[in-house]
Formats: structure tokens, C-alpha cells, sequence
């Protein structure tokens, strides 16, 4: 049996075909989210890439910021629960998890059998989340997905200290001008990030093993930044962004399971 | 009111009669030379009601303002005054009422006297002040020192008692009329009974399915604000304590058009100027808020004619306890009204509220194993909130406790 499950962010859609909620048959991503035209060809490019036609499909599950958009699903989960779901599926060993998308940031407890315990999110504030990282990326003139190269350079690391993305673009831009060493700026902001993290991180069980998640886990700066706060292994998926839509896709499978399909 | 047949009225039709009535009736005395007192919410209200004194409250008034979306003017006034946007909305939208006195909601009639009491708030202290400044008029103040144990020592109380008969010897000054001792004790009698009839039909939000939503009852609440010293208050509560017996006994559920699927508890003040909209999505998932600390915040009960009882009532009030009496009253609550989940308010005016929540919700987590979820909002101030976060933090909420119900546990 196969099953969609479609995950639409504020800055990235994602999509993910599951075979009896065991194997990934299939994964998209497009770097565009909710309200633009990244939803509708996320759906086409998964469908393209596996060769499976939509009335394959026994169940679709949508989650995200952008999850009442999707025409297909037949249901829509909170991604706290989808990300919980996923991340137990890559990593039966999770306990806590740090996921930070493009405009929030979550920290989960999970039980053994991925259900959630309690979880946290951001203020209304998106400080510390993708979106502050962009803005961090453009003033420093490096393409986001550098900046863990970057990071690795990294000798004498700055200290961002404001956590609101104005005041950290202009204590930014002070260092830079100041002679600051980009390297060790970049450091600076994702230790920033990381430090904003850890106030919701500090509210779970903080149980091991613990999985970062999310299109910012993508950043090797930002996990080593964690792994360092945290003194111990952190668990990161090459399918990082993708959990919300596995955990929607295996939601998918027991929503049709229920239905007997 | 000779032509009112409250028999023939509902306890809705009789909320707004009287919340209306009570503030037509203070605009009129204001126009005859009447005095009029602008007093905080829970602050006695027994002696301005014993003089005559006519009395409105701002925060109900903001209220009305916030829910009709008519509070970002204000808002705007009051910063363009200086006032920092840090500062509670409620305070902001009726300093700049006072220097405009014109509103989306009804008007009020600007004082000639204000009361606070500090028990729940101490920014109506600066707030206050500032009104009986910039007016020129008489400041009577209740200052309540917060209980820091879990007992309520006799040396606070007294220091309140101390207070109410200083405020006695006030009116006496202002009105310059002796106190009406035997109209205060009458009005201590219908303020008591009042509080009592107003818990009374709360408290049955724990019937299950409730016959009473946690949002009807933020409307009812005008009324134990406004009139807390006049009969009619209490008429309309045993009102609807009857209505709510009636739909309980007939398991009729308080959600209009909805089954209660979920109970909840909601930490803190409503969010005024969404309240349409955080109601719809609980309502949407069957989730029913039965649980909240308003029944308990109004429920000021103590003999009539005891000054030193009275002074303990509004000394130990929900919001003037300790830590551990903050934690122990809500799991009271969410005990008594079979709460499955906790929606707390991170509410940006209230500092007070917002500081408590944290440790409140781990003490609940870790001794109830109930699920928590937060929000971001305000209770004035629109600007504090985004629906999409609400409308994320309620599903994953609702999806635990579909979870807890699966496994046995929870409700």
C-alpha cells in the first residue's frame, strides 16, 4: 500500500511517498512554501520522480503551516505530532527532539512509541529560526547552504547576543565593520540560534537520545552548535526536512489501515 | 426598572439589560451631579455602593472595546503619549479613553473618584494614579500585600481592614455625608449572596458534557464585574443556574452546535479581541473549555457586617496566592471539571500571569500528567497574536489528548 504525506512550510514544501508505512518510495522538495506556487509542484514533482499515479495513493496526510491548502489530503495533522511520528520512525531511540523550520522553532518529548509528551514552540517572534538564518546568510554575502563550511573555519567565534533578527542584523553588520572575521561571525550566529533553542530544550525531559529536525538541522554548524550546548551525540537524518512528511505518510498508513483499505 | 419583568427574561436577556443599565445609569447620575467612581474589577465595591456612588469599571469597558476591534485607536493614542506598548493594553486603551472619551463600545462617563485594589494586578497602581492625576480627583486605594506562604497571616488582613476603614473616613470627605453603616451591611449581604450564586452556576461546568461554555461564561462575567452590589446580579445568576441544572439533567453541552469531545482548562484572561476566533477552533475539534479561575476569582464570600472576614476575602483571592496556591488551585480545577488538556494564554499584558504560567504548567505536567499547550496573545491588544500558531498549538493539543483517550488515559 502506498501513502502521501505532504508537509507545507512558510519557506519549503515537502513530499513523501511511503510503502506500508516501512520504505521511502519516493521524496520531493521544493524551496517555496505556503502561499506560493511550491505546493502544487511539490505534489507534481513526487509524482513525476516515482512514476506512481495519484489514484495509487491509498491515503494522503497534510501538515504544515500551508496544510489546509492541500486539495488531495484526506486529513490534516499538526506537524508536532508528524514530526514526532517521523522522527520515531528514523530513530526509534528518540526521546527529545529539536526541530526548527523555516519561521518556528519545537521542542518534543516523545515515548517509546513516538507519542508526544509535551512539547514547546517560539514565541510569535522567529528569531532563531530558518528565516533568521537567511537574513544572516544575505548580509554575510554567503549562500545559506555554505554556512557549515564556513562554521568548520571558525577560531575565534563572535558572540551575537541580541535574539531579535533586527538588532542581530545590526550587531552583525557592527562586528563585520569591525573587523570580525566572517567565520567567526557565522559561528556566532549559530551558536545564537542554538541558544535560543535550548530555552524551549530545557522545558522537555531533556531524555537521549535527542534528533534534530527541520531545514535548519541541514546546517552542520547549527548541529555541532547543539552538540556542543547539549555535550553529547545528537542525532541528525539525511532526510532531516522530510520528517514532517514521513511522520504524515505513516499517519496516512494507519488512517487508511483504520479505514481498511 | 418598574417596567422590567425579569420573570419573562432569559439570564442572557437579563446580562445585557443590566450591563447596559448599569452604565446608562452612572451617565445619567454624571449628568444630574451624581458622583461616579471608576474601580478596578475585583475591588470592594461595597463602599461606593453604600454612598450612592456610581460605579463603572475600565476593564470591562476595554473589554468591550477589544472584542469590537476598536482597540488599536486607543492603543495607538495612548503610545503617541508615551505610554510603551510593554505596558498592559487594558491600562493603554482606557488612559487614552480618558483623554478621548470616545470609543467603538459605550461610552463611559469620566470620574469624579477611583478605587483600585491591588490584588490582582499592581500595574493598577500606576495606572490609577495617573487617571486621579491628570482628573485631579480622589485616589482610594486597597493596597493587599501578596501571600507569599501559603497562609494568610492576620497582620495582612488587619493592614486591609485598616485600609477599608481609611477609605470610610474617604467617601465620608468626598461626599461630605456620614457613612451609611446600615447600607453598607445590606449591601455586604447582597455582594456576599451574590458572589455565592455567581460560583453556584459556574461550578456547574463540571457536569459532563458541560451545559455551560467556558465563553459564555467570560460574557457573564460583566456582570459579577459591574454589579456585584446590586440584587439583580444575583437574580440573574440563580437564573442561570436553573438553565444549566435544566440542560445538565437533559445532557445538553454548552458548545452551540457541537459535541464535547474534550474538556479543557484555560489558564488567564480571555483573548478579547480574537475571542470569536480561539472559541470557533476549539468548537471546531469538540473541545469544551469548562475549566477556568474565574468562578473562584469572584467568589468572595464572608459573613455581612465582618470588616475583618470581608478584608480576608479580598485578601486571599485566586491571584493574590502563593506559588503553591496558584498550582493547587488549578489542579483543583482541573480536577473538579474532568480537564483533559490545559490551554494557557501567554498573555503580553499581563507579565504577572505570563511568569506564573511556567512553573504552574510544569507543576501540572509533572502532577497530573495533563498536556499543555501555550499561545502567544493579548487581551486588548490585537497585534500579539497570530492564528496559525493558535489554530497549530490547539491541533496538537487535541491530537495528544485523542492519544491519552486511545491508551486509557486522561479525562
Amino acid at each position: 500500500m502506498l501513502t502521501l504525506g505532504i508537509d507545507i512550510g512558510s519557506a519549503s514544501s515537502k513530499a513523501v511517498i511511503m510503502g506500508d508505512g516501512k520504505e521511502l518510495v519516493a521524496t520531493a522538495v521544493v524551496q517555496a512554501g505556503t502561499g506560493t506556487s511550491g505546493p502544487k509542484r511539490v505534489t507534481a514533482e513526487i509524482f513525476e520522480r516515482s512514476g506512481v499515479l495519484p489514484e495509487q495513493i491509498s491515503a494522503t496526510i497534510a501538515t504544515g503551516y500551508g496544510r489546509y491548502g492541500v486539495d488531495m489530503a484526506d486529513g490534516q495533522i499538526s506537524e508536532i505530532t508528524c514530526h514526532a511520528k517521523g522522527v520515531h520512525f528514523l530513530f526509534p531511540a528518540a526521546r527529545t527532539i529539536l526541530d526548527i523550520g523555516g519561521q518556528d522553532a519545537k521542542a518534543i518529548s516523545i515515548n517509546e512509541n513516538g507519542r508526544v509528551l509535551s512539547f514547546f514552540m517560539n514565541e510569535k517572534c522567529a528569531a532563531g529560526t530558518g528565516r533568521f538564518l537567511e537574513v544572516m546568510a544575505r548580509i554575510l554575502e554567503i549562500p545559506l547552504s555554505e554556512m557549515g563550511d564556513w562554521d568548520r573555519k571558525s577560531e575565534h567565534p563572535a558572540v551575537v547576543s541580541s535574539t531579535c533578527t533586527v538588532f542581530a542584523e545590526s550587531e552583525v553588520i557592527s562586528q563585520l565593520s569591525n573587523g570580525a572575521r566572517r567565520e567567526d561571525v557565522i559561528r556566532g550566529v549559530h551558536n545564537s540560534v542554538i541558544s535560543r533553542a535550548m530555552a524551549l530544550l530545557y522545558r522537555t525531559h531533556m531524555e537521549p537520545a535527542f534528533v534534530f529536525t527541520g531545514g535548519v538541522a541541514q546546517n552542520s554548524g547549527v548541529v555541532d552548535s547543539l552538540r556542543r550546548e547539549l555535550r553529547q551525540e545528537v542525532l541528525v537524518s539525511p532526510q532531516a526536512q522530510l520528517t514532517g512528511a514521513i511522520g504524515a505518510a505513516l499517519l496516512a498508513q494507519e488512517k487508511a489501515d483504520q479505514k481498511g483499505v | 426598572m418598574s417596567e422590567i419583568n425579569f420573570d419573562e427574561m432569559t439570564s442572557k436577556q437579563m446580562l445585557e439589560y443590566l450591563v447596559a443599565k448599569n452604565m446608562e445609569d452612572a451617565r445619567q447620575a454624571k449628568a444630574k451631579g451624581g458622583l461616579v467612581c471608576w474601580s478596578s474589577s475585583i475591588a470592594p465595591c461595597e463602599f461606593c455602593e453604600a454612598m450612592g456612588i456610581y460605579t463603572v469599571y475600565p476593564e470591562n469597558h476595554v473589554v468591550g472595546i477589544a472584542a469590537r476591534g476598536g482597540a488599536p485607536e486607543l492603543l495607538a493614542h495612548a503610545e503617541r503619549k508615551g505610554y510603551s506598548n510593554d505596558i498592559c493594553g487594558y491600562a493603554r486603551v482606557n488612559l487614552a479613553y480618558m483623554d478621548v472619551q470616545k470609543c467603538i463600545s459605550e461610552e463611559m462617563p469620566l470620574p469624579d473618584l477611583v478605587l483600585l485594589c491591588n490584588n490582582i494586578c499592581e500595574t493598577l497602581l500606576k495606572w490609577y494614579e495617573n487617571i486621579a492625576h491628570t482628573l485631579n480627583i480622589p485616589l482610594l486605594i486597597v493596597d493587599v500585600p501578596y501571600n507569599h506562604e501559603s497562609e494568610v497571616t492576620e497582620e495582612n488582613v488587619a493592614y486591609v481592614e485598616a485600609q477599608f476603614k481609611r477609605i470610610i473616613e474617604q467617601l465620608e470627605d468626598i461626599t461630605n455625608r456620614p457613612f451609611d453603616y446600615d447600607k453598607f451591611e445590606e449591601v455586604m449581604k447582597i455582594a456576599s449572596q451574590n458572589a455565592k450564586d455567581w460560583y453556584d452556576a459556574t461550578a456547574l461546568c463540571s457536569a459532563v458534557p458541560s451545559p455551560l461554555s467556558g465563553f459564555d461564561m467570560f460574557n457573564y462575567m460583566a456582570l459579577i464585574v459591574c454589579m456585584r452590589g446590586k440584587a439583580e446580579c444575583g437574580i440573574t445568576f440563580r437564573k442561570l443556574k436553573a438553565e444549566l441544572e435544566e440542560k445538565a439533567a437533559n445532557k445538553i453541552c454548552g458548545l452551540k452546535g457541537a459535541e464535547e469531545q474534550h474538556r479543557i482548562m484555560w489558564d488567564g484572561i480571555a483573548c478579547w479581541p480574537y475571542l470569536s476566533h480561539t472559541y470557533k477552533v476549539l468548537k471546531n475539534h469538540g473541545v469544551n473549555m469548562v475549566g477556568s479561575t474565574y468562578p473562584s476569582a469572584w467568589a468572595l464570600m464572608y459573613t455581612p457586617g465582618d470588616l475583618n472576614g470581608m478584608a480576608r476575602a479580598y485578601t486571599s483571592m485566586g491571584n493574590n496566592l502563593s506559588l503553591k496556591g496558584q498550582i493547587d488551585l488549578r489542579e483543583s480545577i482541573i480536577r473538579d471539571t474532568k480537564c483533559g488538556g490545559v490551554i494557557m494564554h501567554m498573555n503580553r499584558s499581563c507579565k504577572m500571569c505570563d511568569f506564573l504560567q511556567h512553573e504552574i504548567g510544569e507543576a501540572v505536567t509533572s502532577d497530573m500528567r495533563v498536556p499543555i499547550t501555550t499561545f502567544d496573545g493579548d487581551q486588548a491588544d490585537p497585534r500579539n497574536y497570530s492564528k496559525a500558531q493558535y489554530e497549530t498549538r490547539i491541533e496538537a493539543l487535541v491530537e495528544m489528548m485523542n492519544e491519552r483517550k486511545r491508551e486509557g488515559g486522561g479525562q
